[in-house]
């Protein structure tokens, strides 16, 4: 392939061979003095995994932090609600993992779609993570040696993911909010809960402070500082259905992209296979059945769609189609995420789908209850077959879970360069809020990896890189910048509680929510991208004239917190699709109907890959996109062409 | 389903609260509790009325935000659920529902449902953690930690921080909470350093923010989400009595 010339700002990489890069970025960074360091105020939002690891880490350095999180304690951010684990090329079983490895199946994993630099540096950084955390009192699973337990995940064939039983990230960001908590009480860092970042404010041209209103007085107020870091998570919101957190959203990252912030590869996101089936319209959030269980579970339907109505029992083992098994013979029901979803789906577009509405495949725990008994089964999942029997009633004990592939992470947000600052100065991106290291598919257990990675090692190395050249405390609210940042936020605000319209945030969050899932879920095809580009102004439209956000915005108002995120919705939802509609090929989660393999190919005759397989274009689509707003809303596309030196591109195949 | 919710209402915290009366219509017994509030609250929003507030965020019981007394129990009578756990098909058709926010001295009410629980981050932040900074970690492996230490360790860092043990306990006392932390910590090596030190600071905190004292009724046990025991309460006195003595004798 000939390398393209890139016309993003420069992504920064090291030079030099890549197991080397980022000792040689440390190196070659600049030092603040602890002295000095005290001088520098830094505004984090977020207090996840990414947010509340940097906030401690810095405010251990000796920056003045100031930390921002919408929950009511920092406690209990979404990384809470991840499952499985942590990955971490420790390679404490023996099974021939490494950092190497671990950095070659996240590039593949991510369908060749992330900057080899940044993934590596996560593989190298994973270990001392794992580290950090038993430090901190993370009480991760243990062998009866004493010595931690892992376990396999999707995408790899070793078990390299450290897990707490099917807690893991609420023992992790627990582990990093008493981080936390920690240097609260030693005066290092502010916190401000219950508040909401509503603008980014920029003074000639660098990111230097935020807009917040406080979610109990409803009050305004202005914060300035040296830097601005977002640790803010991900989007899958804009589907409405999804298993983030019901307060999850994009507004942060979708301001700073108003302020001049690039958002990258918004159409990668990545839709879970192993969730809980919707059952009715009444449904506000979708509710995520760990990865892990794919070790034991096994994942089928029936051959034959006249079984469709019985009972799991009732269907032979020979009229069964294990069909991950089939088609990955050597991952098997462990095949990543995007591969198991779209099976999923294809399975149930032929009518073979089971449970409600057909939108159902069996995740089959009998074998594994019968090869090592109910209690280990038990132990190894517990919490998550109670959580399956409170949803819906049914024993997944007695009878195999049901389940349905939903939005669940996304891949794309701001972005970034080796440093993790944006293209504006100043402002820097952590955890899934920026694009880098996932590609167009994660893998399970990485997501926690890579939060924690940029916050407790990461962005304190490479934020003097760019703190050094400031001079410290040379911002003050009282600058224009900040007036006019308010001047705008108040001006929304007021124009939301004074529609008076007769449409609740919810209804038309729902609407919109459910033309992105049609027409940009799963499989996106040309017609319905256009299709949803041209619906998606006509719900703006009637959301600015006919919502209704009852109360004031002098005091805690809920539905104006909701308003204001899905009125960013709606405009993302158009950022999304517009990227889906101009990346012609199939990759990881972005699937484009009229770009997969036939039985034409080589590949498939060969019995390389599968007919139906994603078909990526490497010649023309081999890069990030990095989607620039404009002054008058327009977009202009940004290209960095991916640099492939370590890695060969392959067509990815998991059989 | 039909049923009749009987529903505090504060417009906030210096303002006086009362019961009020909301018929909930067409209610599937699929949905959740909180989805069943949603439908009520988006009826409101569409007659022009507002909203009742309630504190929510995963929805699927461990972030624990959520926090309503229902019928007059933290988090509903069911066993071991949060209150977005908890489904309309454990009611029946034509129920009469009282839905409450956590009480407590230290859970001042916010908005209607909402409370304020910073207190808990308060006692976290006096204590519930192991002074490690970033990058000073020996190899995880290194320190053999036995299985059933570990496991006990998780089964008391498993708490969400929910509240519902104060808002069921007639004392509103804060001790599951505070032991489960100090159980947690101090039960493994990494927390040894701190160990006298931490449970000190811990109760005084406690005490400082208004949370009453253990009488030994369990109550908290009961509602917990989580299942921690309530014999992490009394480990938590020990600790206490020992550190206490210790301190005095130097």
């Amino acid at each position: 392939m000939t390398q393209k010339k890139s016309d993003t700002p420069d992504p920064k990489i090291p030079s030099g061979p890549i197991e080397s890069k980022w000792a040689k970025h440390k190196m070659d960074s600049a030092l603040i003095n602890p002295a000095n360091r005290r001088k520098y105020t830094v505004i984090v939002v977020g207090s996840g995994l990414a947010g509340g690891s940097a906030a401690a880490t810095l405010s251990e350095l000796g920056y003045k932090v100031k930390c921002f999180c919408y929950q009511d304690s920092p406690r209990r951010a979404h990384s809470i609600a991840a499952q499985g684990g942590i990955n971490a090329a420790k390679n404490y079983q023996n099974d021939g993992d490494s950092v190497n490895r671990l950095f070659y199946d996240t590039i593949k994993g991510g369908d060749f779609r992330s900057r080899e630099a940044n993934v590596y540096r996560l593989a190298e950084v994973s270990e001392n993570i794992i580290d950090q955390c038993v430090a901190q009192g993370v009480p991760f699973a243990r062998e009866y040696g004493g010595l931690l337990d892992n376990r396999s995940f999707g995408g790899a064939q070793v078990k390299r993911t450290f897990y707490a039983r099917g807690q893991t990230g609420q023992q992790l960001l627990l582990g990093a909010y008493q981080a936390l908590q920690k240097e609260i009480s030693a005066g290092g860092i502010e916190m401000y809960s219950r508040s909401e970042m509503l603008d980014l404010v920029v003074v000639n041209g660098h990111a230097k402070g935020i807009v917040v209103r406080d979610m109990v007085s409803g009050e305004i107020s202005s914060h300035a500082a040296d830097c601005v870091i977002l640790a803010t998570g991900g989007y899958s919101n804009v589907f409405f259905l999804s298993t983030n957190a019901k307060g999850c959203n994009v507004m942060s990252a979708y301001r700073a992209h108003k302020r001049g912030a690039y958002f990258s590869n918004p159409c990668y996101t990545q839709i879970h296979p192993t969730c809980i089936p919707v059952s009715g319209d009444y449904q506000s959030k979708l509710t995520l059945m760990s990865e892990s269980l794919r070790n034991d579970g096994r994942i089928w339907v029936p051959k034959n769609s006249q079984d469709i109505g019985k009972s799991a029992h009732q269907i032979a083992e020979a009229d069964r189609d294990y069909y991950l098994e089939r088609k990955y013979p050597s991952f098997g029901n462990l095949a990543p995420r995007d591969i198991a979803s779209r099976s999923a789906k294809e399975v149930c577009d032929a009518g073979l789908g089971v449970g409600n509405g057909g939108l159902g495949v069996y995740l089959d725990f009998a074998d594994s209850i019968q090869r090592f008994g109910k209690d280990v089964i038990s132990s190894r999942y517990g919490n998550l077959f109670q959580m399956y029997e409170k949803i819906t009633g049914e024993d997944p004990y007695s009878q195999p879970m049901r389940i349905y592939p939903a939005v669940h992470y996304t891949m794309g947000g701001l972005w970034v360069d080796y440093n993790l600052m944006s293209n504006v100065p100043g402002l820097h991106v952590l955890g899934e809020a920026n694009f880098s290291d996932h590609g167009a598919n994660r893998l399970g257990a990485s997501a926690l990896m890579q939060g924690l990675a940029d916050g407790y090692f990461v962005i304190s190395a490479t934020l003097p890189n760019y703190l050094v050249e400031e001079t410290p405390g040379s911002i003050s609210t009282d600058m224009a910048e900040f007036k006019e940042a308010e001047e705008r936020v108040r001006d929304q605000i007021n124009r939301l509680v004074s529609i008076n319209g007769n449409r609740s945030v919810d209804s038309f969050h729902r609407e919109l929510g459910l033309l992105v899932w049609d027409k940009c879920g799963m499989a996106r095809n040309e017609d319905g991208l256009k299709e949803a580009l041209e619906k998606i102004p006509a719900i703006r439209e009637e959301f600015w004239e006919n919502v209704c956000v009852p109360g004031d915005s002098g005091n805690m108002n809920q539905e104006l917190e909701k308003a204001g995120r899905v009125a960013d919705f709606i405009d993302f939802a158009e950022l999304l699709c517009n990227d889906a509609l101009h990346r012609e090929e199939s990759c990881g989660g972005h699937f484009r109907e009229e770009y997969q393999f036939t039985k034409d190919d080589p590949e498939v005759s060969s019995g390389y890959t599968n007919e139906g397989e994603a078909k990526r274009r490497d010649e023309d689509f081999a890069y990030v996109a990095a989607w620039n707003r404009k002054e008058d809303g327009t977009l202009n596309l940004k290209k960095e062409w991916l640099e492939f030196e370590n890695v060969k591109l392959a067509t990815r195949t998991y059989k | 389903m039909k049923l009749t919710l009987k529903v505090w209402r504060q417009h906030d915290a210096s303002s006086e609260g009362k019961i009020e009366t909301y018929e909930a219509n067409d209610i599937p017994q699929e949905a959740s509790f909180l989805e069943m509030l949603d439908i009520v609250n988006n009826e409101i929003i569409e007659n022009g009325g507002d909203p009742i507030a309630f504190d929510h965020d995963c929805r699927e019981g461990i972030c624990g935000t959520c926090s309503l007394t229902i019928n007059g129990v933290p988090h509903g009578k069911e066993s071991a659920i949060t209150t977005c756990q908890l489904h309309m098909r454990k009611f029946s058709d034509g129920d009469t529902i009282f839905i409450e926010p956590f009480r407590a001295k230290a859970f001042p009410v916010i908005r209607d449902l909402v409370v304020d629980r910073s207190s808990f981050d308060r006692i976290i932040e006096s204590g519930g953690y192991v002074s490690i900074r970033t990058g000073s970690a020996v190899d995880a492996n290194s320190m053999p930690i036995q299985k059933d230490t570990a496991d006990t360790a998780f089964d008391a860092a498993t708490c969400i921080g929910c509240g519902a043990c104060v808002a069921a306990c007639k004392n509103a006392s804060a001790m599951l909470f505070v032991s489960a932390k100090v159980k947690h910590l101090n039960s493994l090596p990494q927390g040894l350093p701190e160990k006298d030190k931490r449970v000190l600071k811990m109760v005084e905190q406690m005490d400082k923010e208004g949370f009453g004292n253990c009488t030994n009724q369990y109550e908290c046990e009961a509602v917990c989400p989580k299942s921690i025991k309530s014999e992490f309460i009394s480990e938590l006195n020990r600790q206490y009595a020992t550190a206490t003595v210790k301190k005095a004798i130097g």
